[in-house]
């Protein structure tokens, strides 16, 4: 297939080669971003939970009233017994939040008491004895709390147990030669010493804000009993999950009326959670995706629409040709290379544009900076796009009889 | 001649109906899915009390010990309880209110009412003057009933349908964790966007139900939201009024510029006299944030909606480069029949106007379709759970908005194609039929 014969057929419609090499190379731009955004955010909301989600589920009850924090202690106790006793119930254990929550108690962490700058940050789990059982952590070092270890506060009180646990990843930031069980650590409080290490335990906020210390949480051995109220997490035995979750918020209360637990988010399983927390991150990958569909659906429509003017225009020229002793092979070769031709020029401009775009959107967007493999995945997949639109005009192309030579129209 | 340049396109529109609608539906959706994005763009950034946010000023000072202290830092963005209280009291802005958010449990007398939680803001009284909060029954709370912990409350118009029947409810009792207040006001609608004054507690949240003299919140411990950051030795909840955390909004209103100077001044003479004091440890640090500037600062229109917006701009640019295309591609085809109209005597500038009629007549179609996709777009955000969901709604700046970027965008890339299409030698087209 000869080259210069194209080329000088394109200088002539040089504002429509201009035209589709540009929606090529803009199309590669967006669709190349808009996928690694998407990358992105499935990405993270895969990340690990490290619990065991499937059985797990949350109750939000808040007191009414004003009762102090031993009544509230004792309460919390009673709920924990009812909650116990249903049939689904593996386990229970009350805290002041859970994974993928949002927000909720982030602290400090020093390793001297008089260190200026903070050695970590990190999300802050009260917990008894029943927590690990009850996520179903892993614990890999020292031991989990016993139940006489168990105190009960206030927000009012300072943070300041005697003991913790903490996760791998905040063992490893602190003590990065390991071993960090038996250590001692500063909460805003005073000094904990680490009795125990979980493998894996996501924090309470996935957000953007609270990545500085993903995955570093604190475990301490507190109830916190606040007359607002707090949560319980529940664990099932497998398959009760539904049964369990509509049974607990009858019994807590028939057990003890003065509470609320809201309609619409007091109990949660942990599948609601899940979508809640990457509610965001879910609608921006799906939109993403609609939007490169789209985009590619449009640009292949335009190859398609303006090529096939083109064979329109040229039926006579294909004509003499096919005349002259062209095949319909060579016909179809033809527009398949005039495409290959401008496609290659367009996606050059565009791995440019798209790189480009994303060193933009790094600065003003919390973005990475674009992989390779989306750069050439892109490319390929417009080259294959261009090449698949151009096929049905260029076949009809090459269905042009030689005599359309001999019409004058 | 526009009837009849309409007429004409027309004809042609109708001729080639693939290449037609392809053209409108590209330009539709491009449209849709700008004008989805910007509409929400528009709703977020909005100014939430227009014509009163120029005099609205969020001061804040940086009372924090030295650790972690770095040169040219933000102050924090919330002060603690001794320097509202302070900067309250010292009656140095033309009004004056210090609040922070919180949860209360309603308990209603009324049976077969449930008791529940309540958002609720508890604050000074110049609250409401200064943000214009319109009232329905009742009144505000006055500077002394919030010095004396009054057990008054102010609810919204919405509480007030739910436990009074939308009744005038001033002077009855609403017990809230067990204690009785006394309703003395009634707001009407009233749902400023962005939630300005406290960011932390939801950046498009709705304003709070329940509210109440910051004083009295603190006596009968009411329960505190939002952020509150501590160092030192703070985070002792039961004494919040003497520890160093930050946990409460501070807000001004200064009626001139010469006044947002002198309040700055004052700002940079309370850190000093407090740094004399030994209270404040670190350099002087103020700021004072017009009420716009503190919600650029607090980004509170969130990243992935500006980033949305853009891709659906680059969205609509590929669209129009289609269109043009497509539309040159098809202008020039015409290149006969556009050659006997010049040869019978148009003029040149008379068949750039009739090519830019039909392009104006796709960008119209395409507009209009746009504008329905627009509202499908806008329907889909407001099923999703943000809180920002139930605002994004299409109000007439963006109508008008729409049109004009529909018909400018086809116009502009009608400008092409019909100026290639004029350039025609009628004697060249002539000759070749």
């Amino acid at each position: 297939m000869q080259i210069k014969p194209i080329l000088s057929a394109l200088r002539r419609h040089k504002a429509g080669t201009f035209l589709i090499a540009m929606q090529i190379a803009l199309t590669l731009a967006i669709v190349c971003n808009a996928l690694f955004i998407i990358h992105q955010r499935v990405a993270h909301l895969s990340e690990p939970s490290g619990i065991d989600e499937p059985n797990i589920f949350v109750i939000k009850s808040e007191w009414v009233g004003a009762p102090g924090t031993e009544r509230v202690d004792a309460m919390i106790r009673e709920d924990l017994q009812v909650l116990r006793q249903l049939p689904g119930v593996q386990d229970v254990t009350p805290s002041n939040s859970y994974p993928l929550r949002g927000g909720g108690w982030d602290d400090a962490i020093k390793l001297k008491p008089d260190q200026l700058q903070d050695s970590s940050g990190a999300t802050i789990y009260f917990a008894d004895e029943h927590f690990l059982d009850t996520l179903g952590l892993k614990l890999i070092a020292g031991r989990n709390f016993r139940a006489d270890e168990i105190g009960h506060m206030d927000m009012r009180y300072k943070l300041a147990p005697p003991m913790v646990i903490v996760t791998k990843a905040l063992a490893d930031k602190l003590f990065p030669g390991g071993d960090a069980v038996g250590k001692t650590l500063y909460l805003i409080g005073g000094p904990a010493t680490i009795v125990g290490e979980v493998e894996l335990l996501q924090a309470q906020s996935v957000s953007q804000w609270a990545s500085a210390f993903a995955y570093r949480s604190v475990i301490i051995p507190e109830r916190l009993a606040i007359s607002l109220g707090s949560f319980y997490i529940v664990r099932t035995r497998p398959g009760q999950l539904d049964a369990t979750m509509r049974a607990a918020g009858k019994a807590l209360f028939a057990h003890n009326p003065r509470r609320v637990i809201n309609e619409d988010d007091g109990i949660l399983s942990f599948s609601e959670v899940r979508s809640r927390a990457y509610e965001s991150d879910r609608g921006m990958a799906i939109l993403m995706g609609v939007i490169s569909i789209v985009l590619l659906a449009v640009t292949a429509a335009g190859i398609v629409g303006l090529t096939s003017f083109w064979v329109g225009q040229r039926r006579r020229q294909i004509g003499v040709r096919r005349a002259l002793g062209a095949t319909k092979q060579d016909i179809l070769h033809y527009f398949m290379t005039e495409n290959l031709l401008i496609s290659g020029v367009g996606v050059l401009v565009g791995a440019v544009l798209a790189i480009a775009m994303n060193l933009w959107m790094v600065t003003r967007f919390e973005m990475h900076h674009l992989s390779l493999a989306y750069l050439i995945g892109g490319v390929v997949i417009l080259l294959l796009l261009g090449q698949g639109a151009v096929l049905a005009p260029a076949l009809r192309a090459s269905r042009v009889p030689p005599v359309e030579a001999t019409r004058s129209v | 001649m526009f009837t009849y340049y309409l007429d004409l396109a027309m004809r042609s529109l109708r001729r080639n109906r693939m290449l037609t609608a392809l053209m409108v539906v590209a330009i539709a959706l491009g449209i849709g899915a700008s004008m989805t994005t910007l509409t929400v763009l528009h709703v977020l950034s909005g100014d939430p009390l227009p014509g009163t946010s120029g005099t609205l000023f969020y001061p804040r000072i940086d009372p924090r010990d030295q650790d972690s202290y770095e040169e040219g830092k933000e102050p924090p963005y919330q002060v603690t309880w001794i320097d509202g209280m302070n900067m309250l009291h010292a009656k140095r802005a033309d009004r004056q209110a210090l609040m922070t958010g919180g949860s209360v449990p309603v308990q209603p007398a009324q049976s077969g009412l449930d008791p529940f939680y309540s958002d609720a803001r508890y604050t000074s009284s110049d609250f409401f003057p200064m943000f214009r909060v319109p009232f329905l029954y009742g009144r505000p709370w006055s500077a002394e009933e919030d010095e004396s912990k009054a057990r008054v409350v102010v609810i919204s118009r919405k509480l007030n349908e739910k436990l009074f029947g939308g009744k005038d409810s001033t002077g009855q009792t609403l017990r809230m964790k067990d204690t009785a207040f006394r309703v003395i006001g009634v707001l009407d609608e009233w749902r400023p966007n962005p939630h300005f004054y406290d960011v932390d507690t939801g950046k498009y949240a709705a304003s709070e139900d329940v509210f109440v003299p910051l004083a009295t919140s603190r006596d009968v411990r009411l329960e505190h939201d939002g952020s509150t950051d501590c160092w030192g030795t703070g985070g002792d909840e039961e004494h919040a009024e003497t520890q160093p955390c930050v946990w409460l909004q501070f807000w001004v209103q200064l009626d001139s510029a010469s006044k947002v100077a002198a309040y700055k001044e004052y700002l940079v003479h309370y850190s000093e006299e407090q740094r004399a004091l030994g209270r404040f440890v670190r350099p002087v640090n103020v700021q004072l944030n017009g009420l716009m500037e503190w919600l650029d600062i607090n980004k509170v229109v969130p990243g992935d909606v500006r980033l949305q917006t853009w891709l659906a701009f680059g969205f609509l640019l590929v669209c129009l480069v289609n269109t043009v295309g497509l539309m040159l591609a098809k202008f020039l085809r015409r290149a006969g029949e556009l050659g006997v109209r010049r040869a019978l005597g148009a003029s040149k500038r008379e068949v750039f106007m009739q090519l830019l009629i039909e392009s104006g007549v796709i960008g119209l179609a395409g507009g209009l379709f746009g504008l329905l996709l627009a509202f499908f777009g806008l329907w889909l955000v407001r099923r999703q759970p943000s809180d920002y969901a139930s605002l994004a709604h299409l109000d007439l700046t963006m109508l008008l908005a729409t049109f004009v970027l529909a018909i400018g965008s086809t116009l502009l890339a009608g400008l092409l194609p019909a100026w290639r299409a004029c350039q025609i030698t009628p004697a060249l087209q002539l000759k070749s039929q």
